[in-house]
């Protein structure tokens, strides 16, 4: 009877080790839906123990695809959206899941590739050219296929060209159906063209020979914005520290320290608030 | 590319720069793991000896039932579990989603069908041992299934770290419902995701290599502790 009782007293100790995670949720925190280059550049650890320190509110950031991320806001699970997509985050107002929507920053997408160059497009600035000769070269080329905000993006500029390449993925087209590293460690492993916004590339680490191949275009203009979740849409949603924190972002501190923010001494992402 | 004495010695600092958001990754890894299992073995250890031990109607779906179930695609567990946990979802009022609690309900649905299987199995092959022992005596159907448990507690053992096993090297689900957030929901194998994906594969793999570390020193554990059982009932 003994070690019945042994047992069960550690069967309960375990249990109040597990479940005590839900009581220390306490209001002071607030969970931001958001993207994975702007975690895995590090720059969310770079601006939020800024935001902390200042106000308290803890932020914790699930950081997926701009289309899960939108997906999950619009579950009510997030209390602000912070992603890189804008017709389909203004969609996502639009449809009342969101307040309002401000620009907080930008950077750019390039077009990575193995250093045998075999399309011959490196130094070409215009994007729409440089996806064709690949698509003449037939040269492998990985693309997301997550519905990311990347992802929409290399679309948008796929029919540019005219080019379907859902009739030829799995050819030359290969879509890893994976996020910007899991997708940078396939395409780099299988000597493809990859298109991957400029933060996420200069801070991977598994760059190899590859170098950035086509940039500078325009359209390869990649902005970020901010959305509180409707509280009135979805109840639970910290409407006020929610607020606090988008506020900061986009105050001078918070630009501020978002252009602070570097890389072997290169800015990842540029401020353009207001 | 990559030579193993690389991984190795990142792994090896890892280890001795052991610093605190290494700790927090470690523990709540343990902490989420053994209470998913030990919940598990809660459910599943009565189940399956119940399963094993009596005839009853259903008892043949219910076994192909457990059994497939072993089977369960993270990723999917994740997804329903998320699912109802969600805002939108039927326990959204708990607001349990991206916390370790969602991440232990997710494991221990993924583990519960290990255990009652394994613990079927187990117990089936016992009784046939017992059954006639029991009916001579008159043992109540209570009595039988605790006798069970108990004769067969060296083997169950064994059952409840095949759970640990699938659970401690889980990422599907947990990444889903836990959402992988810096000292809230991060654990080792999320952490490795990450890390991956950041493409710092050796740092990846170093933290691969402890988590394994850790698993061969729970199994160590366990098993030391079932030889000293033994020893002290045999003695």
């Amino acid at each position: 009877m003994i070690r019945c009782h042994l047992l069960s007293l550690a069967a309960s100790t375990f249990l109040a080790l597990g479940l005590s995670g839900a009581a220390q949720a306490g209001d002071s925190f607030i969970v931001v839906q958001s993207t994975t280059s702007t975690q895995n550049s590090g720059l969310f650890d770079h601006i939020l123990p800024i935001f902390t320190e200042k106000t308290g509110i803890e932020v914790r950031v699930v950081a997926v695809g701009t289309g899960q991320a939108i997906q999950n806001a619009a579950n009510g699970d997030g209390d602000v959206l912070f992603v890189h997509a804008k017709p389909a985050e203004e969609k996502f107002v639009a449809q009342g899941h969101g307040v309002a929507r401000f620009d907080v920053m930008y950077n750019d997408f390039v077009i990575v590739g193995p250093p045998a160059d075999p399309a011959g497009v490196a130094g070409i600035t215009d994007v729409v050219d440089a996806l064709t000769r690949i698509a003449e070269a037939e040269a492998p080329f990985a693309s997301r296929g997550d519905d990311s905000g990347t992802n929409k993006a290399e679309l948008r500029l796929w029919a540019e060209t005219g080019i379907d390449v859902r009739a030829v993925s799995g050819d030359w087209y290969r879509e890893t159906g994976s996020g910007m590293g899991a997708t940078l460690n396939t395409g780099t492993a299988m000597g493809a063209y990859i298109m991957t916004d400029r933060a996420t590339w200069i801070a991977f680490g598994n760059k190899g020979s590859y170098k950035i191949a086509v940039a500078g275009d325009a359209k390869m203009f990649n902005q970020y914005g901010i959305i509180l979740v409707n509280p009135e849409m979805h109840e639970n949603v910290k409407a006020e520290a929610g607020q606090t924190f988008i506020d900061w972002v986009l105050s001078d501190e918070g630009q501020a320290a978002i252009a602070d923010y570097k890389v072997d001494g290169q800015q990842l992402f540029f401020p353009n608030a207001g | 590319m990559f030579s193993l004495t690389d991984i190795l010695s990142e792994a090896l600092g890892l280890i001795l720069t052991w610093d605190r958001g290494l700790s927090e990754i470690v523990m709540l890894s343990l902490r989420v793991t053994l209470t998913a299992v030990v919940i598990s073995c809660l459910i599943g250890l009565p189940l399956g000896a119940v399963v094993g031990a009596f005839r009853f109607p259903g008892r043949g779906v219910l076994t192909v039932l457990l059994n497939a179930l072993m089977g369960l695609p993270p990723v999917v567990v994740g997804l329903v579990v998320y699912l109802m946990l969600s805002a939108s979802g039927p326990l959204g009022v708990l607001q349990l989603l991206y916390t370790p609690t969602a991440m232990i309900i997710a494991q221990t649905i993924l583990v519960t069908p290990i255990i009652a299987a394994l613990t079927k199995q187990v117990v089936e092959d016992l009784h046939v041992e017992y059954r006639e022992q029991f009916a001579s005596l008159g043992v109540g159907a209570f009595d039988r299934i605790t006798a069970l448990l108990w004769d067969a507690r060296y083997s169950l053992l064994t059952v409840a770290l095949a759970g640990f096993g699938r659970a401690v090297a889980e990422v599907g689900a947990v990444l889903i419902v836990g959402g992988n957030i810096n000292h809230v929901t991060r654990v080792m194998t999320t952490t490795i995701a990450l890390e991956t994906s950041k493409g710092n594969l050796e740092l990846a793999l170093a933290l691969g290599l402890l988590l394994l570390a850790i698993a061969v020193i729970v199994n160590a554990l366990v098993m030391a502790l079932r030889a000293s059982a033994v020893r002290a009932a045999y003695a």
